[in-house]
């Protein structure tokens, strides 16, 4: 215990030492082992990533090929039982309770006895800011998500997409530079999920926060991403790390492009080849 | 073919409780209705009235008058019809023959029928809707006392027994001040204060279970064994602890309320899902932030269960409680007293009030839940 402790201790030494002052995520030698009934099942083995300010790095892959472990990691909703990482140059626990990052998961998770404005305010509310900042910042994030005018209604009385970027606008409110999003499209039909992905591109142009993306729908992936991890399961791995070198302010139309379909075909190759040598 | 047999089996069950009517009425009209030989026609008011009835019943059978104007016709005339019944049946205390008992029988059937038609009432304004809501419930409360006092009377029913509706209200009217302070002695009193001891004391618990892991492995298996123990031994020992007086009783409910509640509040606050318990977690919420604006509520449903199933367990717990020694005032005092009297009208009317306030604090702790848990999907429907 406190030989890993220790060795963590170095480890940042050497990161402040290497790395760039724009990294934000530094993943080395990262692995993740499950204990269950059934044997260890190793989520993670030996990741290496590095996210600089400004990135939107999308994981892709498989399902139980660990993108969503990894995105927890990231949060500190897991621990990982070898290697290091740092979320801003310190650990995630640290990140976390810094408020460091805004988590988006695959559901809305919004509470249901609380109107959106309120579902805004929560961490608002936690992190004790007063009310008129809270007001503020309701108000910003819900314009940000165009959700202006729906304040007073209750999740329950929205259709799913609404739910979900109300649950983004929460995670914006907490005015992290780091956004980590758990699959928050995934339940959406694919009209209201283009919608979302541009307005997500926009918004993140506008406040160039650093985005980290778990998705399983390729064009996704390509059409958000600067960077694209395609990984692969049993064990959990980093299979491919793909440079986009689409510009960065995109439209849809971009879907079209022959480099987009370069990109995306990649990908594609990535994923069969993880799968393939799977079976 | 199926939707064709729904719709003529609905339509059957007016068709079939109309005609019925008129066969009894039919039945009535011809039959002795009080022995030894009193036929309906000596009464004339009521053989007329019953003609009537059958007449408004079958209305919308032979096609006339089929709207509500029609609908409220037949339960003014019902209800004339049965004060009628009621009136004639007490100049004729158990004499009661065939011919009574089949134009009750055509009563009861109408009323039936009555709330039949209110319910297929199409209404579209709000207020109005809530008024028949509130009216059909009502309707067959009222139907349930008629049909009570009917028949006490007209069969003769030795008051012991039962007594009649009427007689249990005479003895209420008269005897208010002796039911008001049995009332404040058992229910403001023992009920209350062991009910607010008993739910808040093992709300605390739960909060304190939920903290330290190892009270919820020690405390549950006890608070179990608790919640078994007879209230019929308990009792008397608490009588013996706390004294004859209201607080024995108040310990009593206690006991009852405080198991219920313990569970079902441990079992609430562990009702969040994990997604949620992370959420807070990103957010670096301590634990009674957490606790206070996510586990609470989501506990809420759980909490009103109990204090719903415990409101009525409270007024039966200090109502027995107070068999086993008291001052000379309670209910439960009251109830096992006038029972060794032979004064069964007053048990009665000590049953009606303790019925009373139990359902009105049952649903005043329910209309509070209604506003607490109002995003919860079994009651935003």
């Amino acid at each position: 215990m406190t030989a890993l402790a220790g060795a963590k201790d170095t480890e940042m030494v050497d990161n402040h030492k290497s790395a760039s002052p724009d990294r934000v995520i530094d993943i080395e030698k990262l692995s993740l082992t499950f204990e269950t009934g059934d044997g260890p099942v190793h989520a993670l083995s030996d990741i290496d990533l590095k996210i600089e300010q400004g990135d939107f790095v999308s994981f892709i892959g498989p399902s139980g090929c660990g993108k969503t472990t990894l995105l927890r990691v990231i949060a500190d909703l897991e621990q990982p039982t070898a290697g290091s990482i740092t979320v801003n140059g310190v650990s995630p626990e640290e990140a976390r309770l810094n408020r460091a990052y805004g988590y988006v998961f695959q559901a809305a998770a919004l509470y249901s006895w609380r109107t959106i404005a309120k579902n805004v305010a929560l961490p608002l509310e936690i992190m004790g800011l007063s009310r008129s900042e809270r007001q503020e910042r309701i108000a910003r994030n819900l314009e940000l998500v165009n959700l202006t005018g729906f304040e007073k209604k209750y999740p329950w009385q929205l259709s799913g997409g609404m739910q979900q970027r109300a649950s983004i606008a929460r995670a914006l409110a907490v005015e992290p530079d780091l956004l980590l999003m758990d699959e928050p499209f995934g339940a959406l039909d694919e009209i209201v999920r283009d919608h979302l992905n541009e307005q997500l591109l926009q918004l993140w142009a506008k406040t160039s926060k650093t985005v980290a993306f778990v998705t399983h729908s390729i064009p996704e992936a390509v059409f958000l991403s600067t960077k694209i991890v395609v990984l692969c399961p049993r064990p959990g791995r980093i299979y491919d790390v793909i440079e986009s070198d689409l510009p960065r302010e995109r439209t849809l139309d971009i879907r079209e492009s022959p480099e987009f379909l370069k990109i995306a075909h990649r990908v594609r190759e990535g994923l069969k080849a993880g799968h393939s040598y799977e079976d | 073919m199926s939707t064709r047999t729904l719709s003529k089996s609905r339509l059957d069950i007016s068709a079939l409780l109309a005609w019925l009517i008129v066969a009894l009425v039919v039945v009535g009209l011809f039959s002795t209705i009080f022995n030894p030989d009193i036929g309906v026609m000596d009464v004339p008011r009521l053989a007329l009235c019953l003609v009537i009835l059958a007449i408004a019943a079958v209305r919308y059978e032979l096609g006339f008058m089929r709207n509500r104007f029609g609908d409220v016709m037949l339960g003014l005339v019902t209800a004339f019809a049965t004060w009628l019944l009621i009136d004639t049946g007490s100049n004729h205390p158990g004499d009661a023959a065939l011919g009574y008992w089949a134009l009750t029988a055509a009563a009861w059937a109408s009323a039936w029928l009555f709330v039949e038609r209110l319910a297929s009432w199409q209404i579209a304004s709000r207020t109005a809707a809530r008024f028949t809501n509130l009216a059909i419930p009502t309707l067959f409360g009222i139907t349930l006392l008629v049909l009570w006092q009917i028949i006490v009377t007209g069969a003769g029913v030795p008051k012991v027994l039962l007594p009649a509706p009427t007689e249990i209200w005479l003895r209420l009217l008269n005897s208010v001040p002796i039911l008001w302070a049995d009332f404040q002695q058992t229910f403001l009193k023992a009920v209350l204060a062991g009910y607010a001891i008993g739910c808040g004391s093992a709300f605390l618990t739960a909060v304190l279970v939920d903290r330290v892991p190892f009270l919820r492995r020690g405390l549950l298996p006890i608070g179990n064994l608790v919640s078994a123990l007879p209230i019929i031994g308990v009792a008397p020992i608490m009588v013996m602890w706390f004294g004859f007086d209201w607080p024995s009783k108040a310990a009593v409910v206690i006991i009852m309320t405080f198991f219920p509640m313990l569970v079902n509040t441990v079992a609430g606050l562990s009702a969040s899902d994990p997604m949620q318990r992370d959420l807070m977690r990103t957010y670096a919420s301590g634990y009674w932030q957490t606790l206070i604006k996510m586990r609470l509520p989501m506990a809420m449903p759980f909490i009103f269960n109990a204090l719903k199933i415990n409101s009525t367990l409270a007024m039966i717990g200090a109502i027995v409680a107070e068999f086993f020694g008291t001052p000379t005032v309670g209910m439960g005092f009251r109830i096992s007293t006038e029972v060794g009297r032979m004064n069964v009208d007053m048990v009665w009317a000590e049953i009606a009030v303790a019925a009373l306030a139990g359902s009105l604090f049952y649903g005043l702790i329910a209309l509070i839940e209604r506003a607490v848990t109002f995003w919860h999907p079994s009651v935003r429907g």
